[in-house]
Parts: structure tokens; C-alpha cells; sequence
């Protein structure tokens, strides 16, 4: 167990790949109730939030989710976050644990009269079931009944609500491993109880409890972001590679200005994907370097269970990329040689049947 | 198993003396493995190499940290582990036996004297 985000959490049951593998190939089980949940209610609440985010809620279905980031105004990430439309005049925000106090006193400074914001993390239990036997998994708990008939229907970056025997529970169709999966919404109080029976009922699926290690694992072969490694408060979504959640024609929100001009005069640094030559690892912080001088820093380095290789996500200056594909990694103990991969390393197959 | 044979460093290293034959057998122990969790690549000295007590004689790479390997005692590589090549998670199933790293000729046995027995290791690690 370790400290992370203020809560205590595991970093492994069984071991890191053995819950990585059991995610790509069959279902896990994670416990994020560790995330933040933010309630905006009010007439305004969508006018706002067209502030706040990069991505174009006005798209929103009423059951849709979408993901984007929250910026400063010279552009740089504040947090990255979901968006659920409860309705006309309300929304639910998911924040990264780390990060609550943070956004919320970001959002709440953005405040006009005519919405109400909420910190209701502490409501909000999260399991997360993912995995290609997740829809089976979820069709064999009792508790999650009500979703039995629906689950196979319910879309990529879609949610449903339900009364269960644990109480109001809301499934979305989200997740962070890059397999089909589902993020499962319940109240405190029933969260180990659901937990138990998830288990138990996807056993014969062969779910496994999955940790930290391996919930990192899998993001990063899916090259998706965490904030604290390919994003911060110096790094904008343009370089991140995030410009799919920049709704630049829709327009209005908080950074706009300084991401127009970066997205005409170019970015300064990219976010890319490096296969390292040979065994050793490539970790945050690690120089890139190019003719044994610094071109970059690595943001993550892992073994890739899935792909058997050292890979590395990372930002490399911009003129550096024109010239060539060869880097080296500077680990503290050598340099490693490196090349430049196309990202994501393992295409996600969560929007897939 | 029987461990009366077998020294341990702070650093979690174990040093098992090969009978008369001034050859000793290093590895990690079940502990550090159990804290690194899945080892993914262990790099050891080559054969012929001459390795110093507490100097770093190698580096284990984990899915989620590095950590150097020191050795034990000062002498001379004469086997390594072959198999950790394919196989680096025989470390974590087999610390002590099939996860060796390296035959050492011992150039002063006595440095062992030292070194904690696996009593005193066990008192270190909280695991008595």
C-alpha cells in the first residue's frame, strides 16, 4: 500500500503483470473511488462550462460524457477531466485525485452568479471494470441487475443510472486502460459490498483485483495522459497531442488566445513515443538527448507487458523532430539508445464491440 | 529451507558458500523482490570480471523502479545466471535458488564474517 493523492492504495495484488494481462485479456477490477467528483447545477451551468473546458459541451448528449482538459489563460493544463450532462441546468466533473483542491479552486474563481459548484467526492465511490469480459462480468452481479439487458447497447462515452440493491448507481462507458470497460458510480457505504460480489461473480471470468502499477501500465501502452507526467502547469494540450479536445470553432474558453497562436506559430515541444534498444528502462525525468546534448525529458518509462519491450512517452523540442528519429536516454547509469514510435503504442480497443 | 549457510547484506543481498570449494553464490532475497516487484532485466558482471564487496555489480530493472545490485563479498564472476536472460522473473519466484546471478570465486572468505546471518537479516526486515 502507498499514499497516493491522500488516500492509501495498492500498487499490486498478484503482481503487476499478471493484472495487466488480466485486463487485456479478460477483466479487472479497480478501485478510483480516490477521484474527485464536482456537481455545477444552475441555469448558466452549460454557458460556464463552455468557459471553463476546451471541448464543446453543446455537444453533449443528454446520456454523453466527453473528456478534455481545463486551461490557464497562457494555455498551459490545469487538469484533465470527464464531463457528464445530467441535464439542461447540471453536470458532474471528474477530477484527478490529486488535483481537487486545485481545480476546484480554479473553477470556483470562474464563478458568476447562476451556478452552483459542489465538491462531491466524498458521495462518490469508483470501481472500474475493464477488460474484453467486462460486459459479462457485469452481467453476473446480481446487484448491477438493472443494467443486464442494457450494458451490451450502452455506447463508448455513454452513462446509465439506475436504483440497485447498492443504492443509485451510475455505469459510464469510460475507462483508462484502452479495453472495453465501464466505470461504476456508488455510494460509499456500498462500495465494498459491490466490490466483493464483482469479484466473486467475475471470477469465473477470471477478473482480478488490479493496483496502481498496473493501472499505469496500461495507460501508458494506450499513451494516454496522466497529469504530473505528460501534462502540468508547463505544458499546453497542443504539444500534449490532446488538440482533438481543443474546440477552437466553438470557441470561449479560458486559454483560447494563447492556444490560437500556438497552433498557428507551432508548438515548441511534442509529445512523443520512444522504443528503447535493449532491456533497461526508461523513467520520468530522464534526458532525451540527441549528439550528447538535451533535446527533451522523458515523462513515462515502462516494460511494456503486452508489446515485451522498454518504452517511453516523452517531449522533445520541436526542431530536434524535424531532423531525425535516433535519441538517446540518459537513465543516470548510461544513455540508451532510442528511436522514435508512432503513439499510441497499443491502439485502444475501448470504443470497440 | 536451510539458510545456516547463507550470509545477507543490508541491501538485501545473499552469499551462500559452495562447501570447500571457495566458490560462493550471490542473489537478492525474497524480500527485495517482493518489494520491486516483477523484475523485467538483470544486468550482471561478465564472466572474468573481478567484483569488490559493497560496490555495485549490477542493476535489476522492475516495471516500476531500478535498483543496483552490490556485491557481497570481492572475487572473481566465474558463472552468471543464463537463464535470467529469457526468464528475469525467476527472480521473483525463486529468489534463493533458480534466480541466482553469479558464482563468485572469493579472493578473501573471511569478509563473510561480516555479514548478517539469516536471524539477524529476518530481525532487519521485520520478517521474525
Amino acid at each position: 500500500m502507498v499514499e497516493f493523492g491522500g488516500w492509501e492504495m495498492p500498487v499490486s495484488y498478484a503482481g503487476i503483470i499478471a493484472e495487466h494481462n488480466a485486463v487485456r485479456g479478460a477483466a479487472g477490477l479497480f478501485d478510483v473511488s480516490h477521484m474527485g467528483e464536482f456537481i455545477v447545477s444552475g441555469a448558466d451551468t452549460w454557458q460556464f462550462l463552455r468557459r471553463v473546458v476546451t471541448n464543446n459541451c453543446a455537444r453533449l448528449a443528454p446520456d454523453g460524457v466527453l473528456y478534455t482538459v481545463m486551461c490557464n489563460d497562457d494555455g498551459t493544463v490545469v487538469d484533465d477531466l470527464l464531463v457528464s450532462r445530467l441535464g439542461d441546468d447540471r453536470a458532474m466533473l471528474v477530477v484527478n485525485a490529486a488535483n481537487i483542491e486545485k481545480d476546484f479552486a480554479h473553477i470556483d474563481a470562474m464563478r458568476r452568479g447562476g451556478v452552483t459548484l459542489e465538491n462531491a467526492s466524498d458521495a462518490y465511490a469508483l470501481l472500474a471494470v475493464q477488460g474484453p469480459k467486462s460486459r459479462d462480468v457485469i452481467r453476473a452481479c446480481p446487484s448491477l441487475a438493472p443494467f443486464h439487458e442494457t450494458i451490451q447497447s450502452l455506447a463508448y462515452y455513454r452513462y446509465a443510472r439506475a436504483d440497485t440493491p447498492v443504492g443509485a448507481v451510475t455505469v459510464s462507458r469510460t475507462g483508462y486502460t484502452g479495453e472495453v470497460g465501464y466505470e461504476v458510480f456508488v455510494a460509499p457505504q456500498h462500495a465494498e459490498t459491490l466490490w466483493r460480489e464483482i469479484l466473486q461473480c467475475g471470477a469465473p471470468y477470471g477478473i482480478l483485483p488490479v493496483g496502481l502499477a498496473a493501472r499505469d501500465t496500461l495507460r501508458f501502452e494506450a499513451c494516454f495522459a496522466l497529469y504530473g507526467h505528460e501534462l502540468d502547469d508547463q505544458t499546453t494540450p497542443l504539444e500534449a497531442g490532446l488538440r482533438w479536445v481543443v474546440k477552437f470553432k466553438n470557441g470561449g474558453f479560458r486559454g483560447y488566445d494563447a492556444l490560437l497562436a500556438e497552433k498557428e506559430e507551432g508548438s515548441k515541444k511534442q509529445l512523443v513515443g520512444l522504443e528503447i534498444e535493449g532491456r533497461n528502462i526508461a523513467r520520468q525525468g530522464n534526458p532525451i538527448v540527441r549528439d550528447e546534448a538535451p533535446v527533451g525529458h522523458v515523462t513515462s518509462g515502462s516494460f511494456s507487458p503486452t508489446l515485451r519491450k522498454s518504452l517511453a512517452l516523452g517531449y522533445v523540442e520541436s526542431p530536434a523532430l524535424e531532423s531525425d528519429d535516433v535519441f538517446g536516454v540518459d537513465n543516470g547509469r548510461k544513455i540508451l539508445p532510442a528511436h522514435r514510435v508512432d503513439i499510441p503504442f497499443y491502439p485502444s480497443r475501448a470504443a470497440g464491440d | 529451507m536451510d539458510q545456516s549457510n547463507i550470509r545477507f547484506t543490508k541491501d538485501h543481498e545473499w552469499i551462500r558458500v559452495d562447501g570447500d570449494s571457495g566458490e560462493a553464490v550471490v542473489g537478492i532475497t525474497d524480500f527485495a523482490a517482493g518489494e520491486l516487484g516483477d523484475i523485467v532485466f538483470v544486468e550482471l558482471p561478465d564472466v572474468g570480471e573481478s567484483v569488490t564487496a559493497g560496490e555495485t555489480m549490477g542493476t535489476i530493472e522492475a516495471v516500476k523502479t531500478v535498483a543496483d545490485v552490490y556485491a557481497p563479498a570481492s572475487g572473481k564472476v566465474v558463472a552468471v545466471n543464463e537463464e535470467l536472460e529469457d526468464a528475469p522473473d525467476r527472480v521473483n519466484a525463486s529468489p534463493f535458488d533458480e534466480g541466482w546471478f553469479v558464482r563468485v570465486e572469493l579472493s578473501d572468505p573471511e569478509q563473510l564474517d561480516a555479514l548478517m546471518n539469516a536471524e539477524a537479516y529476518r530481525d532487519m526486515t521485520g520478517q521474525s
